[in-house]
């Protein structure tokens, strides 16, 4: 049955075929077209609309991570455009499938500076894995499509698609339920053989778990590997979720503010199994000596291009994790493995004082926040952080659960990406979203609190108030001499009468008593509040290992 | 070690390719030797040939980053592979016009199998093909004679036998 339609009519039905029910994003002059179509579909389509652009493009980043599902953002052009850029940028850097729709002037206007023009195809070209501009509405249906595929396909990552006014407003002959021929999925025979020579060879195995596990919704198959061959389980930042934190053979982050146990056993093991990770230099420090002598590297990975990057790899197997777990397990190569010494070893680094590093005396200790925060709480919330100390001792504290429930910026580190990641996250998941921010991270987007009143979005805002910029402050501290150039923030602003204005409820909190009264008061709500956290600036994160740092480096208070 | 290698890609041709693959080689700080770029015999594909200066390590970095870009449809890296490799150069050579010195140009250009395409009473355009070498040494004989324009098309390549990129 085909019928004609519009352009903005087509985006819409695609949209809603390719299951994005639930959409993010800004109106304006160029995407009218396509507001009036959503506005013609409300019955089937739900659009957010946000503060602004940045939060639109984090909100459809956080609803993507929580569920799995390909994120949709539109703006429109021009500054609606270039203020996605932060939010694609974010979603590259941790590869979350997202879907950018922009408008653009008239074709016959482009490159004529005309008013509200950009070359968003231009801007965003580096920091999306593909992009277009469509310029004829006949290609229109098709780009969708692949846009689609490509944003989820592999390793996932944001697509961008450009669509000037006068396409979206000519109609053509449309047939829904049309298939195209697309890329197809990857079902190449994989090799196991080196893997599981160097498996079975290795006394002291450790993984070393990313983000691909998760996306891959490996989880399962991680935990039965890693018993199959005694080996720990360490987790970067991204990864983080991939394995429940109460198991026993789990020891936490890696890297740079990681678990001490954890570094230890990245340090000690003599074959590290990368799954689904990139190295970044905030998890490896010094890449030279982060092979040590004689360690040997077995990387799993769906990007064959992020073998031997950062670190070099002594063998490989490309494909989706879940399947290489899996099949790794069942092909019984890895019967009878016994390592049982060393992973008793590295477990008993769990109990020992380094690894359980307390935080300060002082009333209000950011380890108490978070940790009473997850009791109050539970699993079942999801948790979103901006970016600096509070997200490092999220990472460290939290304690997760489930895979999905943890959205931080983690490669491109973005302040202001909390507050619409977390409205993005519950609105995705159904569930209540913690946002654990802090006052630098939270004046960048705190705008989007508005949003979160207007959907009446289920989000507790744990917001850290050390008056400074904690982590920046903290270098200062460590590595130029205390001269707390700009990181001490001396704002008025009053927490609990912006969260009034807002709509929301306000709370403070500056002793451990009143914090527990908060957190029981905002787990009645079901609609947004703020608890102020006052906390000391000289508070730190630690462990540290400093940039460039082995696990000999170690700084533990 | 660093070595000189050629990458010959098969790319569609899409708005944006060359921006896209010269992008990618920015955003991770490769350095372009050189780039050609034309149309093939097949509809809506064009060739291209990258040389760059870089070790083992980062060529298969570069073919794997390349391999990524979804307008990209084959990607060769040509080091030990049989490849036949050309360049085409035009030089504007000044000549005093008088009969010896015009005299010399032509047999040196007829020497490098040179063609000259134009003349005029103190210049002559040359037309050179081969490979960088050849016209490297070609450049430097016709600096005795003053080189007035160089005009170099990058180099092009394609693999030797039956399969090609």
């Amino acid at each position: 049955m085909s019928d004609k339609l519009t352009g903005a009519g087509i985006i819409v039905e695609e949209l809603i075929r390719a299951g994005a029910d639930k959409i993010f994003g800004y109106p304006g002059g160029s995407v009218l077209d396509i507001y009036d179509e959503l506005y013609l579909a409300k019955d089937r389509i739900t659009h957010y609309i946000t503060a602004h652009e940045q939060g639109a493009a984090h909100a459809a980043d956080g609803y993507a991570r929580a569920t799995g599902k390909t994120g949709v953002v539109i703006a429109t052009s021009g500054p609606g455009a270039t203020n996605l850029v932060t939010g694609i940028s974010t979603a590259y850097l941790d590869s979350v499938p997202l879907v950018a729709i922009t408008g653009n002037v008239a074709t016959d206007f482009i490159g004529r500076d005309s008013f509200q023009e950009v070359n968003i195809v231009g801007i965003t070209m580096p920091v999306t894995k593909h992009n277009y501009i469509v310029n004829d509405v006949r290609d229109l249906q098709r780009t969708i499509r692949e846009a689609f595929r490509i944003a989820s396909g592999g390793r996932p990552g944001p697509v961008l698609i450009d669509v000037p006014k006068d396409v979206q407003r000519s109609s053509v002959e449309y047939d829904g339920a049309v298939s195209f021929d697309l890329p197809g999925a990857d079902n190449a025979v994989l090799d196991l053989k080196e893997a599981i020579k160097l498996i079975k060879n290795a006394k002291r195995p450790c993984i070393y778990a990313g983000g691909g596990v998760i996306i891959s919704e490996a989880s399962e198959e991680l935990s039965k590997f890693a018993k199959v061959i005694d080996a720990p389980i360490t987790a970067s930042l991204m990864g983080l979720t991939a394995e429940p934190y109460y198991h026993d053979g789990f020891l936490g982050m890696a890297g740079m503010h990681g678990k001490y146990a954890a570094s230890k056993a990245v340090a000690e093991c003599d074959l590290l199994i990368a799954i689904g990770t990139r190295f970044s230099d905030r998890a490896t420090g010094n890449k030279q000596k982060f092979l040590g002598e004689g360690r040997k590297v077995l990387q799993f990975d769906i990007d064959r291009a992020e073998i031997n990057k950062n670190i070099r790899a002594d063998a490989y197997v490309i494909g989706d994790v879940k399947k290489i777990l899996s099949e790794l397990i069942k092909s019984g190569g890895l019967d009878g493995i016994n390592n049982k010494k060393w992973l008793d070893y590295v477990k008993s680094l769990k109990a020992i004082p380094e690894n359980n590093i307390e935080h300060s005396d002082k009333s209000l200790p950011p380890k108490f926040v978070i940790e009473s925060a997850k009791s109050v709480f539970g699993a079942d919330a999801v948790v979103a952080t901006d970016v600096g100390q509070h997200q490092m001792w999220t990472a460290q504290y939290y304690g997760f659960e489930k895979p999905r429930s943890f959205m931080t910026s983690g490669g491109l580190g973005t302040m202001g990406y909390g507050m619409g990641a977390a409205i993005g996250a519950a609105i995705g998941s159904g569930k209540r979203a913690l946002l654990f921010t802090s006052d630098g991270s939270f004046h960048m987007n705190l705008n989007e609190l508005a949003t979160a009143v207007s959907h009446n979005i289920p989000l507790t805002i744990i917001l850290f108030d050390n008056n400074a910029l904690g982590m920046v402050r903290q270098w200062q501290k460590m590595f130029y001499a205390r001269r707390y150039s700009q990181t001490t923030l001396n704002r008025k602003t009053d927490y609990v009468k912006l969260a009034e204005a807002f709509g929301a409820k306000g709370f403070c909190a500056s002793n451990k008593e009143e914090l527990l009264a908060a957190l029981n008061k905002a787990k009645k709500l079901q609609t947004p509040c703020l608890i102020r956290c006052i906390i000391d600036s000289d508070e730190n994160v630690f462990p540290m290992i400093p940039p460039n740092g082995t696990i000999d480096d170690i700084i533990l208070k | 070690m660093i070595k000189k290698y050629t990458i010959i890609l098969l790319v569609a041709n899409k708005h944006g390719v060359l921006t896209r693959i010269s992008g990618l080689f920015a955003k991770r700080a490769y350095n372009i030797d050189n780039l050609s770029v034309g149309k093939t015999n097949v509809e809506g594909t064009s060739r291209m040939t990258v040389i760059v200066e870089c070790d083992d390590e980062l060529i298969d970095q570069i073919r794997e980053q390349l391999k990524k870009l979804v307008d990209i449809i084959e990607v060769e890296t040509v080091m030990e592979k049989p490849a036949v490799m050309r360049e085409l150069m035009l030089v504007k050579v000044k000549h005093n016009g008088d009969g010896a010195d015009s005299a010399h140009v032509i047999e040196a250009i007829n020497v490098f199998r040179g063609k000259v395409v134009d003349m005029a009473p103190e210049s002559v355009i040359v037309e050179i093909t081969g490979q960088e070498d050849k016209l490297n040494a070609f450049l430097q004989y016709m600096k005795g004679f003053g080189i007035l324009e160089v005009s170099r098309t990058g180099v092009t390549a394609m693999l030797r036998g039956a399969k090609g990129v």
